[in-house]
This record gives C-alpha cells, sequence and structure tokens, in this order.
C-alpha cells in the first residue's frame, strides 16, 4: 500500500474532477501507480477493503465500467455487488432517491453510480451515508476516466504539464471531454478540442480550450490526440450528415494524424466505432495506440479511488467517535 | 345594513391616479366610499369597523396575471382554497388562473366550474384565461366568443407556446371580434425542445441541453409580424431576455396593440440560482444570464414591460427532487411576489409607485378589469404593507401547498400585513 495521507484527498465523494486541486489529483495517481504494479503480479489480491462492500449501480448499460469497477473492488478484498437497469425496480416506476433510500439501508461502504442524466449522482450522493462515485453521469462527468487518461498519459510521457492534447469528436454529448478538460486545465496540459460546429456546446472559450473545426489544423504539432466515441443516433443528419462524411473530415486516419507530432500518442476511452471516428489502422498501431493501456491503467486508478475514498470514511468515522 | 370598514392612518398609494399621500380609506358594502386625509378614526361612521394601519402603506390589492392553481387535476399540488390562501398572504386580491388543468380551461362548463370554486372558497377574486387552441394542441381554435361571454378574460395556450403562425395570424384576427386579448409564452418550441437551461456556459459545465435566448426573441418577432398584418391584441407573457425587449419596445413605438410581462424571478436571479443542479431554479422560460437579467430590469424601468405576475407555478416534492432533466419546471410566487417586486425600489431601479402599477393597475387595465384603483365606487380590494421592514422569504410558511421556491432564506425588505377583499380582511399577518 503506497503511503498517501488519508486528508491527501479530502473529499467524501468523487463526483467531478472540477474543483479538485492539482495536488488531490496527484494523491490520485500515486496511488493508482502502487495499483498498476499490484495487478500485474499472479497474486492481484490485497485485503485493505476486507469486510467493505461496494455497489455498481448502473443505470445505464456499461460492460467496460462496471467490469473494471468490480474488480477493482475484488482485487482489493471488498464484496461487490452489481445492480442494473434490467434487474432494479426503476422500470417499475421507483423514483432515484427511492432506489438511493433502499441502497442506503442496505449500509453500503462505496457507492459507484452511473446515469443518463447529468446531476443525477450529486442527487443520490445528498441521500446516503456512504461514498459515492460518479462512473458517469449524462453530459456532465465521468471522473474515472479522466483519470485513467492522465495516468495513462504520465507513465508513457513522465508528466502532464507542458504537454498539447487534442480532444476530438463529440464533445457537446461527452462526459469524458469535460472531465478531461478540467483535469489538463488543473495540471497544465494545453488543451485543444476539434469538433463540428453542432457537436460543440456552447461558450468553449470559457474552457480554457482552443476550439478548432478542422482536424489537420487542430492536430498540428500536439503529444496526444484523444478520440470520442460518436454515437450511432447522431450520425445520421441530426447533428452530422453521414457517416462518411463525418470520417472524411473528423475521424482520425495516417493521414491527418501526420499533422501531430511524429511521436504523437492515440487515445480513445473506447468502446470504438472503426471506420466512424477512428481508422483501424491507427487504433491498432502498437507504437501509437494507447487504447490498450487504458483499459489497464482504469483498473489501477479505480482501486485507488476505492482505497482513498474508503479511507477517509475511516477518518471521518474516527472522528465522530 | 350598509357595511362599513375604514382603513385610516395609513400612506394611501394609488399608482394610477399617482396618489402618495397620508389618509384613509373608507369601503361601504364592498366598495371604495370614501379615500383621503378625511378618512380619519374620528370622521367614520358610526359602526364602521376600523383599522388603524398604523402609519403602513394601503395600496390597492395585487392584481396577479399569471398563476397556477392545479385545480381541476392537479389537486395534489394546489388547490383553489389553497390558492387563495396563498394569494391573500402574499397581498394578492385578484389572480388569473392559466388554463394548463385538466380538463383544459378550453370549454364553458370549465370557466364556470372555476368561478364556482372561486365562489364557494370566497376568499379572493379568481378569475381565468380561455385555452386559445383546444386541447393546448396548437391547431383548432376554442370558442373565443363564449368563453369570453362566460368570464375567460384573454386567450392562451399558457405554457406551451402556439407554434404554427398560420394558427397564430388566425387567432389575431378571429379575437378582434371579441377584442380579445391574446397571451403568448413567447418561446421557438422546436428550438427550445428538451432544454433545461439557457444556453451558454453554466449550461456547458452542468452537461445540461440549452436553450438559446433567441428562441424567445425568434417567436416574439414573428408574432409581432401578425399583429401587424393582423392588427391584433397581443400580449408577450414572462419575457426574460433584452433581445425579446428590444423588439417589444420598437413595437411599442410603431404603436402597435403589444404588451408583456415579467416575473420576479427574471429580474431577480440570472442562471446562475440553478448552480448544483438545483430544481427550484427550474423554469419555463429558463433563468437567464446576467446580461439578460438586467435588461429585464431596464424594460420595467422604462416601461417596456407593462405588469409584473407571480408566474405561480406550484410543484410538489415528487415532481422537483428528481435529476434536473426530469424535474418540473416551476416556482411558487404568490407569497414573493410583493417583496421581491419591492427589490426594484429598493435598489433604486423604480419609484415605489412605478413598481406598484405594475402589480395593479397595468395588469387590471389590460385585463379589462375593473381593478386595481383605490377610486370612490371602485372594488375595496386593498393590500396593506410595510414597505421598509427587514424580513426573510421564510418558505415553510407559504400557504400554498407546493414549496418550491428558490428564495427561501433570501433577506428582503417588505412586508403584507393585512389583505382586504371587497372590506372583508381575507389575511392578517401574526
Amino acid at each position: 500500500m503506497a503511503d498517501v495521507a488519508p486528508y491527501s484527498y479530502p473529499h467524501r465523494h468523487l463526483l467531478g474532477i472540477e474543483g479538485l486541486a492539482p495536488g488531490e489529483i496527484s494523491a490520485l495517481l500515486d496511488l493508482s501507480e502502487s495499483y498498476v504494479e499490484q495487478s500485474r503480479r499472479d497474486d492481484k489480491k490485497v485485503a485493505v477493503l476486507k469486510g467493505r462492500t461496494v455497489i455498481n449501480v448502473f443505470f445505464e448499460t456499461s460492460t467496460r465500467t462496471r467490469t473494471s469497477f468490480e474488480l477493482a473492488g475484488k482485487r482489493l478484498g471488498a464484496d461487490v455487488i452489481n445492480i442494473s437497469p434490467d434487474i432494479s425496480a426503476i422500470k417499475k416506476g421507483e423514483t432515484l432517491l427511492d432506489t438511493a433510500l433502499t441502497l442506503n439501508a442496505m449500509h453500503p461502504d462505496l457507492l459507484v453510480v452511473r446515469h443518463p442524466q447529468s446531476g443525477a449522482v450529486h442527487l443520490l450522493a445528498e441521500k446516503v451515508d456512504g461514498a459515492v462515485i460518479n462512473a458517469g453521469d449524462g453530459w456532465h462527468e465521468h471522473p474515472t476516466q479522466a483519470l485513467l487518461d492522465a495516468l495513462t498519459i504520465r507513465r508513457r510521457l513522465g508528466g502532464l504539464s507542458g504537454l498539447t492534447v487534442a480532444i476530438c469528436g463529440d464533445i457537446m454529448h461527452s462526459r469524458v471531454a469535460r472531465s478531461n478538460i478540467h483535469l489538463f486545465n488543473a495540471m497544465g496540459t494545453r488543451v485543444r478540442v476539434v469538433a463540428p460546429p453542432t457537436l460543440l456546446p456552447a461558450e468553449m472559450d470559457r474552457f480554457g480550450v482552443e476550439v478548432f473545426h478542422d482536424m489537420r489544423a487542430g492536430l498540428d504539432g500536439v503529444d496526444i490526440v484523444m478520440m470520442l466515441r460518436l454515437q450511432t443516433e447522431r450520425m445520421q443528419g441530426s447533428f452530422v450528415p453521414s457517416v462518411r462524411e463525418y470520417f472524411r473530415f473528423f475521424g482520425l486516419d495516417a493521414r491527418k494524424l501526420a499533422a501531430a507530432r511524429p511521436d504523437a500518442l492515440v487515445m480513445h476511452p473506447g468502446p470504438m466505432n472503426r471506420g466512424v471516428e477512428i481508422d483501424s489502422d491507427v487504433a491498432d498501431d502498437i507504437h501509437r495506440s494507447l487504447i490498450q493501456a487504458q483499459v489497464e491503467m482504469g483498473v489501477a486508478v479505480r482501486m485507488a479511488c476505492l482505497d482513498l475514498l474508503t479511507r477517509k470514511l475511516q477518518s471521518n468515522r474516527a472522528e465522530a467517535a | 345594513m350598509t357595511k362599513r370598514t375604514a382603513l385610516v392612518n395609513a400612506r394611501l398609494l394609488d399608482p394610477a391616479a399617482r396618489l402618495d399621500a397620508p389618509g384613509g380609506v373608507l369601503i361601504e358594502d364592498g366598495r371604495v366610499a370614501a379615500i383621503g386625509p378625511e378618512v380619519t378614526a374620528d370622521s367614520v361612521p358610526e359602526g364602521a369597523a376600523v383599522i388603524d394601519c398604523g402609519g403602513a402603506c394601503a395600496a390597492p390589492g395585487l392584481v396577479d396575471m399569471r398563476v397556477q392553481l392545479g385545480e381541476p387535476g392537479g389537486e395534489h399540488k394546489e388547490t383553489i382554497d389553497s390558492g387563495s390562501l396563498a394569494a391573500a398572504a402574499g397581498g394578492v386580491t385578484a389572480v388569473v388562473a392559466l388554463p394548463n388543468t385538466s380538463p383544459v380551461i378550453d370549454d364553458v362548463n370549465v370557466v364556470e366550474f372555476i368561478a364556482r370554486r372561486a365562489r364557494e372558497v370566497r376568499r379572493v377574486k379568481v378569475f381565468a384565461y380561455g385555452a386559445l387552441t383546444r386541447g393546448l394542441k396548437g391547431e383548432q381554435l376554442t370558442e373565443l366568443g363564449m368563453l369570453k361571454d362566460a368570464g375567460a378574460l384573454a386567450f392562451t395556450d399558457g405554457l406551451r407556446a402556439v407554434s404554427s403562425a398560420r394558427v397564430m395570424r388566425r387567432a389575431l384576427f378571429y379575437a378582434q371580434a371579441f377584442d380579445a386579448l391574446i397571451v403568448q409564452h413567447p418561446e421557438e418550441p422546436d428550438l427550445a425542445r428538451s432544454g433545461a437551461v439557457t444556453e451558454g456556459e453554466i449550461a456547458t459545465r452542468l452537461g445540461l441541453p440549452g436553450i438559446p435566448a433567441v428562441a424567445e426573441a425568434m417567436m416574439i418577432d414573428r408574432d409581432l409580424r401578425l399583429v401587424e398584418l393582423t392588427g391584433g391584441r397581443y400580449h408577450a407573457a414572462h419575457v426574460t431576455t433584452g433581445q425579446g425587449l428590444a423588439l417589444i419596445r420598437r413595437a411599442k413605438r410603431e404603436g402597435w396593440r403589444v404588451t408583456c410581462d415579467t416575473a420576479p424571478h427574471y429580474f431577480a436571479l440570472n442562471e446562475t440560482a440553478v448552480g448544483e443542479y438545483r430544481t427550484f431554479g427550474k423554469v419555463s422560460p429558463p433563468l437567464r444570464s446576467e446580461a439578460d437579467r438586467r435588461a429585464v430590469v431596464e424594460a420595467l424601468a422604462d416601461g417596456t414591460i407593462d405588469a409584473i405576475a407571480s408566474d405561480h407555478d406550484p410543484q410538489d416534492q415528487e415532481s422537483k427532487r428528481l435529476p434536473f432533466g426530469d424535474a418540473e419546471p416551476g416556482i411558487v410566487g404568490l407569497e414573493s411576489l410583493l417583496p421581491l417586486s419591492l427589490e426594484l425600489y429598493h435598489n433604486g431601479h423604480m419609484p415605489l409607485l412605478d413598481v406598484l402599477e405594475k402589480l395593479t393597475s397595468a395588469p387590471a387595465d389590460l385585463l379589462g378589469l375593473p381593478l386595481g384603483r383605490l377610486a370612490p365606487g371602485r372594488a375595496g380590494d386593498v393590500v396593506i404593507f410595510d414597505p421598509d421592514i427587514p424580513a426573510r422569504i421564510e418558505v415553510d410558511g407559504f400557504r400554498s401547498k407546493s414549496k418550491n421556491s428558490p428564495f427561501d432564506r433570501r433577506p428582503v425588505q417588505g412586508r403584507v400585513l393585512r389583505t382586504v377583499v371587497d372590506g372583508r380582511t381575507v389575511f392578517e399577518a401574526d
């Protein structure tokens, strides 16, 4: 277990990156490093969360994030339970707050929550005694994704400060983009966003980013190219006219990537739409693509988050006692 | 026997007569019989009930031209009884209910039902709008003439914009046969669809779908062109943006028959009130930018905005304790209408009489109601209030069935002391 003081992360929950201090982000990343090593050993399990209950509550379907959190909880020795929309009472009309109260009565130490509505995880967090991790709320935030992206970059390039990252694609509907922008701003990384105007939210320039509508201009000289997933329902005339037009102008292929630094790295939060936002040649280039590393870092970062929030719970209870 | 009530030792405020002077009001059989310095405790006829106002202000009872009373169909949120209690506590002596009820007020029977319930409750005066289109669907006109005869004051689809230019054109034309006023929720619905907050930095930060401010100006612009074409009488409800107000200012200068109102939350709050997903700040149209808020204040001061309405929209916990996108819009406003409006006076934006005019004679005049004045022969509807006393808005004390107000604990100046309807006291502060 890495030596991290309990107060290096002073919050009860992890609801978003916005508002976190650079030191708090660094503490989470430092602790994550130790869990990367642990996850590579034959014996991956430790007992830091022994006796603890972690409930993954996913109001929106997800395989990779839920699996990543489940693995993280189990490697720390916690009892992990998954609740997904098909088995939850949501379909029967139970409100979010009723669900929160029901879950709270089971005394979970940590709740990992994903919800299709922005702000829903904040609302739930007000009603429970344990710690809550936001595993993605609407278009708002997905803090563990930003942390795992940062850890991936830090391990590959040695740091975050002074780099230039281009985040490309559907910024408007992306919680990954918002969390990453907050994190990079806090850590001194320059951020560009590249997207067709219909996929950019209002007043992006107020978020400390440079806005581009042309991939080659936006990628010029960058260290990292971060692609976002474009959902199917948004590429058939509503936000962009067609998949082929989108791929031609905003999809990442070797030709556009050539505008970036020669050693620039490629990231994607997954799941990828090959041939829509990213070309297979680029996605599968073992020298350039960090996509597999991102998945590995995801487990380590989530272990660190579960661990730190549990320590904070302990110190809260010690104070209360 | 003639029933007499004398309100004496007051600061009389009658905006329509530009009166601001010490004196009293004598009410006989529900109507003002005399007003002025000669009405004193000593001068009133034998047998009159004398109420000493202790130097507080006496103004015409407030006329709130835009409320939702929940009845029929939404009695778990508000009833005519609870809504009238809230109105009385807020110094409001007449309310005009929107037709967004279930069933919709698109039929003479529903207008008559509301009038009958109001008579039974017998607290404040309750009037109603008629729906402009059947079922508020925006397609077929209601029987405007028959509804007007039954008592509907004006016509609107309430919280829904009349989307079709063709329907709006016909409404503005046809209504002229009855000199009926058409009231629009000015928001381009296609552009506003699925929006939860005003578009801008805060919407982007919170990851919520935004409604651009131009959605209002676009609808007002379209409607004003139809007013020019038809010569109809048009009123834009709860106007919130500088662009929308600029269009109305210009139309008024042209001499078109155009009026508008706003609600206190559009001059007392801006978009930051939704903060960390506070659903009590969710309202339609949405709270706007600080620049737009200032434009609303300016338009109140220069007369572009004719009236202030509470936009009272009661919502229960179940409708508000939801993720922001799922929560119902709406703010309860009857009991905070006067103190919030007085902020315009205390902040030096408007003289006291001008603020009161927008709450009394102006809305009464544009709806054709003989209310909102303290003159002999007029209804004895009076609000007694202290405009200066420091207070806090305490939502827990609201008489309304619903408590969805973003103004809880807000420090204000001014308090309603007594509300009188037709000479009867319907509210008295503790």
